[in-house]
């Protein structure tokens, strides 16, 4: 870990401002990330920039009956909240499958967004990594890729995005507000939050240098039944192999994402119009252009049975 | 002491604290954050230097430029040593590769420098200073494809026969030829190898954690060329070992080399990133099992064929052992080969051999069940064999096998199993029994122990006696209570010292056993000198209740050492017993799972082993030891595996978000049932092992209540859903 300076911000648009002035300046909120990146020197800032107290705590009602989510509310509490718990159930599974319960008290809705790939070739720094080292090669590609993208990769990046909560959100249509360095104010559909790697795949969210999130909105309730399945290996604490969020509505229709398979939470909605049809039709649009290597083919499979075991269990 | 009749009526037999389950007497030291463990020995070290290991960025080369002069002017830098400046050093009998790599790089993560600092940051951030520059040679990474060059290994005695196999296989009427494969596996103990050196001018002290203290400070002695009296290990509490404790690794060899460099104590624990490819591991296994039976299930021929890998100098897993032992059958064979491997260094871990041996062997005996059609536990039992098969005239000392299976089958209910597998539904659960044979050699070793009456009436052990976490500080104090009629409160023990006398030690789970008998040896010695200094007659001097009667005297214990504490000390040996008989621990491993219909997610629903290993010391601490042994063997069936990147020869999940290990919610329901034995021909004590016999056929017992819940068998360990999903019943 390299010695980095530590400030406490005063108000979100201070602390955009001072990221914006120092490339080697980084947001902490739980850490629950960042700091195991640091001691690896994976993340290596210079300055860290508390955003613990800046009031972005709440969870409120919005005028068209969502929720606002503050950027700092805790996974744990987010996870508990009634209203979640009620209206946003696919949320509050996710978050409840994910990481452990010391975690999730520690970690932020914001924070939980940006958690970097668990991919091991990029835990490793003398492996060659493309999103350590834009243009050092990728030393995952050829070798352990089980656990990897079949979606949405390129030659320079199979990592895939480790969140639960952020397939929940994507499901939901949830909208990313932020903070800009001059102050200005903007919304990100979460659909364009997270970026495909292409050949940047150091370039992870779409927030410019500096920006901060503020806060998460979730639009009014969609009713039906909501599901988080996370297939993993062993029964807790573990990154999904597939996970599969879901709301399924009494007639069979519906909309499906899924997490584990790409670097973004991985969603489209063109394959949802199949969901009367059942997990093969649903599967045909939404795994379409899949690439496997010879280690992660499985995933494909796993992800139709597992929105199929979704789809059963709304039928139940 | 010399064990060499079988034990008779002696004062263990009493049991008034002998094999009650008493709570650990380490227990509140544990649970209250004081138990001095290595890294954290403030009472002994004041001030240390940090150290900080820096591993080999490849797997096999050398080392062509080094650059330390930028960590050197690091702040808070005391020193840095490397393989350049560390100054001649030799190697451990019990280490495969150096301990300090340069410049030839063995294996991943080898050592190539230690970086001492003020702070443990300061050493972190001064090690990522070092430029390296390497050059790769060419090195073999793959088992599978070095598997037909590999060779005998060393000894000689890797084959074994008995009649003559291929004949009697060709002729079998039932057939089994299959292979099976076991992975790479990691210890992966909560506490890393960590320790803490001193320097008293040339005398060394090494506070560290580690199983086999006398092993060990003849193996730091060597490494740094020093004469074995000018070293002291102490090592009372060890967060955990598995065998991958039993040697010196590298964290003792660099702090005792950072510590002479900075010219103070230096503490140091392998990073965990590091403890992956840095120390060693249990290698991974191809096995082929043949068996030949009548069609009434009688084996008529059984071989086992093993290949391992390590690196040049290493050793073989021994996964054939339990098959010379297991089964009848006239017609026997056993191959061990080894082939050379450019991983980190394979050796002990838990049940070494049997493991993995067992996790292929008991799937083997399932699946010959299955083609005869008979129960896999019938099975079992017809096969029995009380004597050694390969030599009849040698009888089991002990073996309720059956026992234990009869009594499994009934408790868990395996008359409810279907024979025909993917049979049961629960939900969306498929749901499945299995069941395997556990067993796993009972070993003696020589051990030694000093006992001290104090003037307090207390009495006090030292033993360099080691407790992994098992349990030994307790057994320890029963033994010496019984022994001398006391309280267990009246007794202290004291471990994992060099300066104490030499145990058997940690390992093989022969330790609570063996050590135990060496505190009998003593504590015997201690009655007599007592006895004769109370002026009562050794021979028929009875010890209870803190006093020492014959006939009508009684005179307080404490009194014998009114004029100055009475020290003894004693040892077992170990005579011909182990050789006339064979002495083994058995049991059966009884399993249900529920494999996820759509997903073909593997849980398991609950578990239990019975158990037949001697006289059990300590019900509590063994239960303990079984239980976590079956958690072990569990994480082997399902999901342990250290992945081998054979491009790059490392192992690629190195921490413990990669090398996922069960966890509590994976295993909601464990019992464990120890029948009632006790075995003359082990020690005085009657008592056997069990931390190893408790992992011995857990896997294949998972393995099998998976088959039996969807059909799919699976010979690639870990068993995991992608093995699974494209032969899983198709789902609406």
């Amino acid at each position: 870990m390299k010695a980095f300076a530590y400030e406490r911000a005063r108000s979100p648009r201070e602390a955009a401002s001072a990221a914006a002035n120092d490339p080697g300046a980084r947001f902490i909120a739980g850490g629950t990330n960042l700091l195991d990146l640091m001691k690896l020197e994976i993340e290596t800032p210079r300055r860290l920039i508390d955003v613990n107290g800046l009031g972005l705590d709440e969870i409120k009602p919005t005028r068209d009956g969502g929720l606002r989510i503050g950027a700092l509310v805790r996974n744990t509490d987010l996870a508990s909240d009634k209203r979640v718990r009620k209206d946003y159930g696919v949320l509050s599974r996710a978050l409840l499958a994910g990481a452990s319960g010391q975690l999730r008290n520690k970690a932020t809705t914001a924070g939980n967004l940006l958690q970097r790939t668990r991919c091991p070739y990029f835990y490793d720094p003398n492996m060659p990594c493309n999103k350590r080292r834009p243009g050092a090669g990728c030393s995952a590609i050829g070798g352990f890729t089980r656990s990897h993208a079949v979606l949405g990769a390129s030659e320079a990046c199979i990592a895939t995005h480790p969140s639960d909560m952020a397939v929940a959100l994507r499901l939901l249509d949830a909208t990313v507000e932020t903070v800009r360095p001059d102050g200005g104010e903007r919304t990100i559909p979460i659909a364009d939050f997270h970026r495909l790697p292409g050949d940047t795949p150091h370039v992870e969210t779409a927030l410019a240098r500096g920006e901060l999130i503020t806060a998460v909105t979730l639009p009014r309730p969609l009713g039906g039944q909501h599901a988080y399945h996370k297939v993993r290996d062993r029964a807790s604490y573990a990154f999904a192999l597939v996970s599969v969020a879901s709301v399924i509505q009494k007639d069979g229709s519906g909309r499906v994402a899924l997490g584990g398979v790409a670097h973004r939470p991985w969603r489209v909605e063109a394959a949802e119009a199949a969901m009367t049809q059942g997990a093969k039709a649903v599967g045909e649009t939404l795994l379409a252009g899949a690439r496997t290597t010879s280690q992660n083919g499985f995933k494909l499979t796993l992800a139709e049975r597992a929105l199929g075991a979704a789809m059963a269990q709304a039928r139940a | 002491m010399k064990f060499d009749t079988p034990a008779t009526t002696n004062p263990i037999d009493q049991l008034k604290v002998v094999g009650k389950p008493l709570d650990r007497i380490d227990g509140p030291l544990k649970t209250t954050g004081r138990a001095p463990y290595a890294y954290e020995r403030h009472d002994a070290i004041e001030n240390p230097g940090y150290g900080y290991v820096l591993g080999a960025a490849i797997a096999k080369g050398r080392i062509t430029a080094m650059d330390v002069s930028r960590a050197k002017a690091a702040p808070g830098v005391l020193a840095v040593v490397t393989a350049e400046t560390a100054g001649k050093l030799g190697k451990g009998d019990n280490n495969t590769a150096k301990l300090l790599g340069g410049p030839e790089i063995e294996h991943y993560h080898q050592a190539v420098a230690v970086v001492m600092a003020q702070s443990f940051e300061q050493a972190r951030a001064a090690a990522s200073l070092i430029k390296v520059e390497y050059e790769r040679a060419k090195g073999t990474f793959d088992l599978a494809s070095a598997k037909d060059g590999a060779t005998k290994p060393g000894d000689g005695k890797a084959d074994t026969a008995v009649g003559d196999f291929e004949t009697a296989f060709a002729a079998a009427p039932v057939k089994l030829d299959e292979t099976y494969t076991t992975p790479d596996q990691a210890h992966a103990m909560m506490e890393p190898h960590a320790s803490i050196a001193a320097w008293n001018g040339d005398k060394l002290t090494l506070w560290t954690s580690n199983q086999m203290i006398a092993w060990s400070t003849g193996d730091v002695a060597k490494t740094l060329g020093l004469p074995k009296e000018n070293v002291r290990l102490v090592s009372p509490f060890i967060g955990g070992g598995f065998g991958g404790k039993l040697f010196v690794r590298a964290d003792a060899i660099l702090a005792a080399l950072g510590a002479k460099a900075a010219g103070r104590p230096v503490k140091l624990a392998l990073q965990r990133p590091l403890m992956f490819n840095n120390t060693t591991h249990r290698p991974a296994t191809i096995q082929r099992i043949r068996i030949g039976a009548t069609p009434d299930g009688k084996i008529t021929a059984i071989g086992h064929e093993s290949w391992s890998g390590d690196l040049p100098g290493g050793g073989p897993e021994t996964a054939v052992q339990q098959t010379r032992l297991l089964y009848a059958g006239k017609d026997r064979m056993t191959k061990t080969r080894l082939a050379v491997l450019d991983l980190p260094e394979g050796n002990a871990m838990r049940a070494p051999g049997e493991a993995p041996g067992l996790m292929a062997l008991e799937v083997a005996i399932d699946e010959l069940a299955e083609k005869l059609r008979i129960d896999p536990i019938e099975l079992r039992i017809l096969n029995d064999t009380q004597v050694d098969p390969e030599k009849p005239e040698r009888p089991f000392s002990q073996r309720q096998l059956v026992e234990c299976l009869r009594t499994g089958a009934d408790k868990f209910g395996w008359a409810r199993r279907s024979a025909r597998p993917s049979q049961v539904r629960d939900g969306r659960w498929l749901v499945g029994m299995g069941v395997a044979a556990a067993f796993r050699n009972n070993m003696v070793m020589k051990s030694g122990a000093r006992v001290r009456l104090e003037a307090s009436g207390t009495v006090t052990v030292e033993t360099d006696m080691t407790d992994i976490g098992t349990g030994s500080y307790t057994i320890i104090a029963q033994t010496t209570a019984e022994m001398m009629g006391l309280p267990i409160e009246k007794v202290a023990v004291r471990l994992g010292d060099s300066t104490f006398p030499v145990s058997a030690g940690s390992g093989g789970q022969w330790g609570a056993n063996s050590s135990t008998a060496g505190v009998y040896a003593a504590c015997v010695k201690l009655r007599e000198t007592v006895a004769a200094k109370l002026g009562l007659d050794p021979k028929t001097a009875e010890f209870a209740d803190g006093r020492v009667k014959v006939g009508n005297q009684s005179l307080p214990l404490v009194q014998a050492a009114a004029d100055g504490p009475v020290t003894v000390e004693d040892f077992m040996e170990f005579g011909n017993l182990a050789k006339t008989h064979q002495q083994s621990t058995f049991g059966g491993h009884f399993v249900e799972v529920g494999v996820d219909a759509f997903t073909a997610e593997i849980r398991v629903r609950r578990m239990l082993a019975v158990c037949a290993a001697g006289r059990i010391l300590n019900p509590k601490s063994a239960r303990s030891q079984v239980i976590g042994a079956m958690v072990m063997g569990t994480g082997a069936a399902l999901m342990e595996e250290l992945v081998v990147d054979k491009r790059l020869g490392f192992f690629v999940n190195h921490d413990l978000a990669g090398y996922e290990a069960p966890v509590h919610a994976d295993i909601p329901h464990q019992e464990v049932i120890f029948l009632d034995e006790t075995d003359p021909m082990s020690s005085p004590m009657k008592a056997k092992g069990v931390g190893e016999l408790g992992i011995c056929g857990v896997g294949a017992a998972v393995a099998n209540a998976i088959y039996n819940a969807t059909g799919v068998r699976v010979r690639d360990y870990p068993v995991t859903l992608d093995k699974l999903l494209e032969q899983m019943p198709l789902m609406a």
